[in-house]
């Protein structure tokens, strides 16, 4: 160990249990209520209130939903990102401010706009209603916000990690006689497929646990438009909490295997290069 | 004058130096040559109090330092990457040593003239309000060695420091080393792989290898008279034959009858002279010498014969 | 032939918008990634402008300044950059700890400083609320001492601390990690005790990044919702965040309230971040590359 450019031992020590008190207390003992109070009257009621018909049409939904918005995001983040990366063009970094802006606009915002677009008062709102369509206050407007919500996800991931990988794997195979589809099939997908699926993962986490924007589109209807999150609101606010949190720990288990995977994958793929990211 | 008293230093379990010792006299300024991983760079450190020896004393002017941290040893260090603070600008960097002080700071005044001093006296003049970006590689390792000698050390070490330099300004900038050095007649210690610079720069050359010190002498002794033959061919330019005989490219004449047949390989310019490679019948081993400019050069394909001038042997 | 009649340059080689390239699909992408962005995320954000150019002065105003919106916008910004600064320092603590040390169990906490990212904010809300009551795993023992942290700025505080931490961390940590030994022995060459070279060589160093991570920690907290709705208690004028005010606005189908807000605190969160984004351009301008 240098010396020369280290601080001496006990400083260290206090330094990382002042991190580790600070880190347990803001975030692990929240996670830790979580758990604690969905099994607080023990593992029967907690099995019950996962039973009820309206937790599982929520559970559904949320599957649902994620199951259309993750491949979707999916599917323009991998050609948001051959597009910015591969070639080049004026006004590419504006494009790449523009796909984060979903990152910087409150939740609530991004739910308000689509209410302000397909809403009964919006402006596609009466040529809606004409043709018996509802988007806000149904599942299309659900899963239209949550795509706008994680529309940047994956290729915020992808962008960085093929920009350092350039393009010139690709240009061989080009000059090879591979068609683009074909190039991008055999070289730059097994290229990308880790950082991938850690957007994919990140996109995933975020589609199933939003809860500002969803809750200003759905109009909470119990057992037709309530997501987990939001079913987990409404039990809390009528003071049910064992089943609040049961339905919570349930979100918070997969967050845990997110994290999980997250970790594995940096740690075994040097995703990010330098120490932990 | 600085003592190093068989050090020993081991990194987990890559011995890197075993038992070196040294004496550097007041004033001189040493090379410390050798290939990566011979520890020449980790000795250098050692002497700075960057890294801590596992056994042995280093001492200046007779007292032990080895307990003193870098900052209490008062050497001037100068890393290979220069380690410039990209934020702030080149006069502050100059003038950092000194206004960390903590007894006896130097008025604000005097620090900013000394910081000039020293740009001028490293031909920087002028450049202080820049930053360390907006120079050029060369600048930028005048700036570190300025910023090293604010501080008023009693010895300078530096780290291989123009290896991360072009050709040209490597080769300016060590005739200006030299040049300082004679005028400041500060006790310097520089690392350095390669040997050219080592034997133009130095008076004495300590040639490493694996841990430890093959030969110390100066340039002259260290070409000349190669202690080993590591040494014989790792300084200049060395052609070994069989039976551990080393001879110099230039060591060797042609002769029109006698001596040992080559048969030619190739044959090039190289500075003033044919460069010619060539093998001895019977051995695979390529030899090189060099032929006057003025004669014709050998032609490839041709017998030469050839007989050492000089030569050394290091029996097995 | 003269000059005056020779045939002007084909349209394709007088002005080239991009370079050409050998890979293929660039229409079909670009022309993709353009088109699912414009749908999907520039209509629906204009809609918000749009509709608030169309609004009269007074209409805006009555709503989006009105006494009880400004009470939110000084709750939301405020609690958002009291949030950010804790962060700011103790991300910075965590980012070092990581980087700088090695210690049994390294690994588990670098995983759960990105909980916050991972965790749903529904499930954040109602777990702190449970922590922080007057009966709460923690708030029992405040309570007796008179301090009331749930239904108050400091519960949303504590929230947004929650939410906003692993932005500062994962901003700080790369740029910590490539920082190289090399300045900071340089500086213990030249005499600077530890604290020294922390303030003066390695904080300097570090400090656009450090200005990154509280930008997006305070960003992300003036518009939090689920982790706060629960803790704070909602009371208008006291404890309502400017992103439920929206809500309820919404709620009474005042639409035109509620774009009149969300654009308010558009701008003042575009602008905040505009300045921040001036201010490390500028930095980086004068330190070269």
């Amino acid at each position: 160990m240098k010396q020369s450019t280290t601080e001496s031992r006990a400083l260290q020590f206090a330094l990382i249990a002042l991190a580790m008190v600070f880190l347990s207390f803001f975030l692990l003992l929240p996670l830790v209520a979580v758990f604690g109070e969905a099994l607080k009257a023990g593992i029967g009621p907690f099995l019950d209130a996962v039973d009820t018909p309206d937790a599982l049409s929520a559970i559904k939904l949320t599957l649902l939903i994620a199951a259309i918005s993750v491949p979707l995001n999916l599917v323009f983040g991998v050609v948001a990102s051959w597009a910015i990366t591969k070639f080049q063009f004026p006004g590419k970094s504006l494009l790449i401010s523009l796909i984060d802006l979903p990152f910087s606009v409150s939740p609530v915002v991004s739910g308000l706009i689509f209410v302000l677009l397909f809403g009964a008062n919006g402006w596609l709102g009466p040529w809606l209603a004409e043709h018996d369509l509802k988007i806000i206050f149904a599942v299309p407007g659900i899963v239209l916000a949550t795509v706008f919500i994680t529309f940047p996800f994956v290729a915020r991931e992808l962008i960085p990690l093929m920009m350092e990988q350039g393009k010139d794997e690709e240009e061989a195979a080009i000059s090879l006689g591979a068609s683009g589809w074909q190039t991008f099939r055999h070289v730059t997908l097994p290229n990308i497929r880790w950082g991938l699926l850690y957007g994919v993962l990140l996109c995933n986490a975020r589609a199933m646990g939003e809860f500002g924007a969803v809750s200003v589109v759905s109009g909470h209807i119990r057992g037709e438009t309530n997501t987990m999150p939001l079913h987990v609101e409404i039990l809390y606010n009528e003071y049910d909490f064992v089943g609040a949190f049961a339905v919570a720990s349930l979100l918070a288990g997969l967050a845990l295997v997110t994290l999980v995977a997250k970790t594995v994958l940096e740690w075994r793929f040097n995703l990010h290069g330098s120490a932990r990211h | 004058m600085i003592r190093v008293q068989n050090i020993t230093k081991t990194f987990g379990d890559f011995p890197a130096l075993h038992g070196i010792d040294l004496e550097i006299e007041p004033g001189e300024f040493v090379a410390l040559l050798g290939p990566s991983g011979s520890g020449k760079t980790t000795l250098l450190r050692i002497i700075a109090g960057l890294e801590f020896q596992d056994s042995g004393e280093v001492l200046f002017d007779g007292e032990d330092v080895s307990s003193r941290s870098v900052g209490e040893r008062q050497v001037g260090f100068v890393f290979q990457q220069y380690a410039l603070f990209k934020h702030m600008t080149v006069a502050e960097n100059v003038a950092f040593g000194l206004s960390v002080r903590r007894k006896g700071r130097p008025a604000k005044a005097d620090i900013r003239a000394r910081a000039d001093e020293l740009l001028r006296l490293v031909q920087l003049e002028g450049l202080g309000k820049r930053y360390p970006g907006q120079l050029s590689g060369g600048q930028r390792q005048r700036v570190a060695l300025a910023r090293a000698l604010a501080i008023e050390p009693r010895l300078l070490l530096l780290d291989e420091p123009f290896g991360a330099l072009d050709a040209k300004v490597r080769k300016d900038l060590r005739r200006w080393l030299r040049g300082l050095h004679e005028s400041m007649g500060l006790t310097s210690i520089f690392v350095t792989h390669d040997q050219e610079e080592a034997l133009e720069l130095a008076d004495r050359v300590v040639v490493m290898d694996h841990g430890r010190i093959e030969q110390i002498g100066t340039p002259e002794q260290v070409y000349m008279e190669p202690a080993s033959p590591f040494v014989s061919n790792f300084v200049g330019e060395t052609n070994q034959l069989p039976g551990g005989v080393h001879v110099r490219p230039h060591d060797i004449e042609l002769v029109p009858e006698g001596g040992t047949a080559v048969t030619v390989d190739n044959v090039f310019r190289k500075g003033g002279a044919w460069r010619v490679e060539g093998r001895i019948d019977g051995h695979d081993k390529v030899v090189e010498f060099d032929v006057d400019a003025a004669l014709t050069a050998p032609k490839l394909g041709d017998t030469v014969r050839i007989k050492p001038l000089r030569l050394r042997e290091f029996p097995a | 032939m003269t000059a005056s009649t020779a045939a002007p340059l084909p349209r394709t080689l007088r002005r080239r918008w991009r370079q050409p390239s050998v890979l293929p699909g660039f229409g079909l992408t670009f022309g993709l990634s353009l088109g699912w962005l414009t749908l999907i995320v520039l209509i629906p954000l204009a809609t918000i402008f749009l509709k608030s150019a169309g609004m009269g002065w007074d209409q805006f105003v009555a709503v989006g300044l009105s006494p009880r919106a400004l009470a939110a916008y000084r709750l939301s910004f405020g609690t958002a950059a009291a949030a950010g600064l804790v962060n700011a320092v103790f991300g910075l603590l965590v980012a070092w700890v990581l980087v700088r040390y090695s210690f049994p169990g390294q690994r588990i906490i670098g995983a759960v400083v990105d909980l916050p990212f991972a965790l749903p904010t529904a499930v954040a809300g109602i777990a702190l609320t449970t922590l922080y009551s007057p009966s709460g795993w923690v708030g029992q023992f405040l309570d007796p001492l008179g301090i009331k942290v749930a239904f108050t700025p400091i519960g949303i505080t504590i929230a947004l601390v929650f939410i906003g931490l692993p932005f500062v961390v994962r901003s700080v940590e790369p740029v910590l990690a490539d920082l190289g030994h090399d300045v900071e022995e340089a500086a213990a060459t030249l005499g600077a005790s530890r604290l020294q070279t922390f303030a003066r060589v390695i904080f300097p160093a570090i400090a656009p990044a450090l200005l990154t991570g509280f930008a997006l920690a305070f960003a992300r907290g003036v518009g939090e919702y689920g982790s706060v709705i629960f803790i704070s208690g909602n009371m208008p004028g006291r404890t309502e965040i400017a992103p439920l005010l929206i809500v309820t606005q919404l709620e009474q189908y005042n639409y035109d309230g509620a774009t009149a807000i969300a654009t308010v605190m558009m701008l003042v969160s575009f602008a905040i971040l505009l300045a921040l984004n001036l201010v490390q351009a500028a930095g980086r301008r004068r330190y070269g590359a």
